[in-house]
């Protein structure tokens, strides 16, 4: 069935059927599309008066056994930060669809961006990191979306859901039928007699869950250094271990939520890498320069936070590396391989307009 | 039942300090009201009052600075359960940092009480004043005392529309007062007066809490009492599903496109740019073409330019940029301004399609000007040229691009559907 669609369409459709049962939302641009189609098609839908508040209310959301989702740009983002913190230290299940534009500041609101994956790998006090998953194409915005409500539920943690501007908004033709189905959720909480111990871990590091609706046992919740009974003690080892154990289960359980695409031509010495919007166009660069008879191998990261081992060892597989990214500095090269890029990285950047195939086939030329 | 609520045999605040008599008269409060632990949730935040949670039997939350009226607002909306008493400590500072969330709480009547430990000044952090400080009163970082008077909360929640607002002094017994305010349905505030015994009786030497009060105007009294509407948040169940078989676009003709072809349309906002962009495309699909629209426009609505890149092709199209379009149509001035540097790099074998009222651009393209807006108006110029376009190029039937403007709402306007009808 071809339908005209778009990203916002898609994943409100998604994560509707994954399981989340309530929005709510600040309207900005670029991510209204994603506000006006969950207002009639959430169980549940509030207008909250501005992002903190957005954020506050979802955690309440979540303490009471709820699956909330937002959608936010920057600048809206920027003032959930502290309540985000909060929620991956209450260990609460949420997603957070984040649609770039052109920062910093306000910036241009109508402009896409890849300008945010620098703050996300740096948002939380510590250093830790929450899962950060970055649709590329209509497909991803259905499967990622369900996949981010899985993994926010399976994990109890907020979740990102990284898009921007033009995957959210554009218009295009798409066959629905190619389109999986989505199952809901399956929500486990505490059923055992036992009292309940509100962060005690299972062998993955994720604590059970009980909403604040039980009356059978007591539950807390806290967003301080706190040990496994929720209880706010400052550096005691047992809280010390209890935070530590939250970014324990983040990465050990990265297998759960570890998406990629990774198309390797078999004579490729070049590796193409790119992520989000401007995924496509690098995969265009790929089968072009394959047709003309340059041998590459194209890299798509889904999954941008934690980074995982296997990306590692997919790019020392290669002499030459070029990355395609919508910031200026190079947020994910950045991100690999620090301040200082080793020589056989190349980039492509470019902010303010999406990076066409043929400045990416531009680069690898240049570099032979 | 077991109506303990308070399960630690110390509290952990000073001597003296009028937190204690709050959390004492709570606990009796709340056995007066025959509650059970498990069905109060305790909702505190940062500062001295917030680390009376672990000594309570409730369930409890702890949560950001300011933010405890906000978090148990949402608590109080995901329970959607008034049988469930959401009960949130905040402080003077806590309240000041979220006086919105409390504005907004009274005025959405969130099923909760917020009391409010008003000290009149930030004491967990060394005696700074906050904006709750009355007029006079000194604290350790302003010892001239606050120039202006506390803000009265008591009023603007009453004015927001809490059902029940009352201001009270932490001396004695108040469990009644607090009992009073945890049975209301709908948003109850409770403002207890209490004196810091670090920092403002050290700092205000000899003074009284209640010639204090007294002195600086504040009133001790109900400032309402009445049943307003309560929050009850909405779940509708069966929500109408975004991906239907209404968004099915048919194939019914044959395009002839052996390539993509790029389009840049460039107008002005409110002039139909975006709609005449999405029936083009739609007459696309309906020729089975794949196709991508991109919009273009500043973040004002109403004015200024608005553009839209249009991709038709008849493969899988990955890169939705268009940055060498293969056509450009402009209809307005705003639409010139915005895709004028986009004109100058044109080669020969591209063309642009211009409004004859405006300036003829330097360009390479083989440049058609014609009279859009006079024959269609502006509203439909934009239309109008793609319906030019096509006839032109031909690259997929009239009578698709027809058959997609005859079902849309703007071939309810009865003359521009005659023109079209009579020119194409």
């Amino acid at each position: 069935m071809q339908a005209l669609t778009d990203g916002s369409r898609l994943m409100t459709e998604a994560l509707v059927k994954a399981g989340a049962d309530v929005f709510i939302g600040y309207p900005i641009t670029p991510a209204n599309l994603l506000y006006a189609y969950s207002k009639n098609r959430f169980k549940t839908f509030l207008a909250a008066p501005d992002e903190i508040t957005t954020l506050q209310w979802m955690s309440g959301f979540s303490i009471s056994g709820k699956l909330p989702v937002t959608a936010t740009s920057f600048p809206g983002f920027a003032l959930m930060l502290e309540s985000i913190n909060m929620a991956y230290m209450m260990e609460l299940p949420m997603v957070i669809v984040l649609v770039q534009r052109l920062g910093p500041s306000t910036g241009t609101a109508t402009c896409g961006a890849q300008g945010d994956l620098s703050l996300l790998s740096g948002m939380l006090s510590g250093g830790y990191s929450i899962p950060v998953i970055a649709t590329s194409n209509a497909h991803d915005c259905w499967t990622l979306a369900d996949k981010a409500i899985k993994t926010a539920n399976r994990l109890r943690t907020p979740v990102i859901l990284l898009t921007s501007k033009e995957e959210a908004m554009t218009q295009f033709s798409f066959d629905l039928d190619l389109l999986e189905s989505i199952a809901p959720v399956e929500r486990k909480f505490h059923t055992s007699e036992e009292p309940y111990i509100p962060y005690k871990r299972d062998d993955d590091e994720i604590p059970e869950f009980l909403p604040v609706s039980t009356n059978k046992h007591q539950v807390r919740i806290t967003a301080s250094t706190h040990n496994e009974k929720g209880i706010l003690e400052g550096i005691t080892p047992a809280a010390l271990k209890n935070t530590l154990k939250i970014n324990e289960k983040i990465e050990k359980n990265l297998a759960s939520y570890l998406f990629y695409e990774l198309d390797e031509h078999p004579h490729a010495e070049t590796l193409l890498v790119s992520w989000g919007v401007t995924a496509n166009a690098t995969r265009e660069a790929a089968m072009e320069l394959r047709k003309n008879g340059t041998p590459v191998s194209f890299f798509l990261p889904k999954t941008l936070l934690p980074l995982a081992d296997v990306y590692a060892e997919i790019l020392n597989r290669y002499k030459k590396i070029v990355f395609a990214e919508e910031n200026h500095p190079g947020q994910l090269k950045k991100l690999i391989y620090g301040f200082k890029t080793p020589s056989h990285v190349h980039a492509v950047n470019k902010i303010g307009q999406m990076i066409d195939p043929q400045e990416i086939i531009e680069e690898v030329k240049k570099h032979g | 039942m077991d109506n303990q609520f308070i399960i630690s045999e110390t509290l952990p605040f000073c001597k003296g300090c009028g937190h204690a008599t709050v959390s004492k008269s709570t606990e009796k409060a709340l056995q007066k009201l025959e509650l059970n632990p498990t069905d109060v949730i305790l909702v505190t935040d940062i500062g001295c009052h917030g680390i009376i949670d672990k000594a309570f039997a409730t369930h409890t939350v702890h949560g950001l600075h300011g933010r405890s009226v906000a978090l148990g607002s949402g608590i109080s909306a995901g329970l959607n359960n008034p049988d469930k008493k959401v009960i949130v400590f905040v402080g003077d500072g806590g309240a000041t940092i979220g006086m919105q969330h409390l504005i907004d709480a009274s005025h959405n009547g969130f099923n909760m009480t917020v009391v409010i430990h008003n000290n009149m000044l930030y004491g967990m952090t060394g005696g700074q004043p906050s904006e709750f400080t009355p007029e006079g009163f000194k604290t350790p970082t302003l010892p001239e005392g606050a120039q202006h008077p506390g803000y009265d909360i008591c009023s603007l929640a009453t004015q927001a529309g809490a059902s029940y607002v009352r201001r009270i002094t932490a001396i004695g017994d108040i469990s009644e007062e607090l009992a009073e305010a945890f049975s209301r349905k709908g948003f109850s505030l409770l403002e207890i007066m209490e004196i810091c015994p670090s920092y403002g009786v050290k700092s205000n030497p000899g003074l009284k809490l209640k010639q204090l009060v007294k002195d600086a105007g504040i009133e001790i009294k109900i400032y309402v009492d009445k049943e307003q509407k309560a929050f009850q948040t909405q779940e509708m169940s069966n929500t109408p599903e975004l991906l239907t078989p209404k968004l099915n676009i048919e194939k019914k003709f044959e395009a002839k496109l052996e390539k993509p072809i790029r389009m840049f349309l460039s107008g002005s906002a409110g002039e139909g740019v975006q709609s005449a962009a999405e029936l083009f495309i739609r007459a696309g699909m309906k020729s089975g073409l794949h196709v991508t629209k991109k919009g273009s426009y500043p973040v004002t609505v109403g004015v200024g330019f608005s553009a839209s890149h249009l991709i038709l092709s008849p493969d899988e199209i990955l890169y939705s940029g268009s940055p060498q379009p293969d056509v450009m149509i402009v209809t307005s001035a705003d639409g010139l301004k915005f895709a004028r540097k986009q004109i100058e790099k044109l080669s020969e074998d591209k063309i642009l399609f211009i409004d004859e009222s405006l300036e003829k651009p330097e360009t390479k393209a083989q440049l058609i000007s014609m009279p859009l807006r006079k024959e269609a108006g502006a509203r439909n110029a934009m239309i109008f040229a793609l319906f030019h376009y096509l006839q032109k190029e031909e690259f997929m039937p009239m009578e698709t691009l027809k058959e997609v403007f005859g079902e849309s709402k703007i071939s309810g306007n009865k003359k521009l559907k005659e023109l079209v009808e009579s020119s194409f």
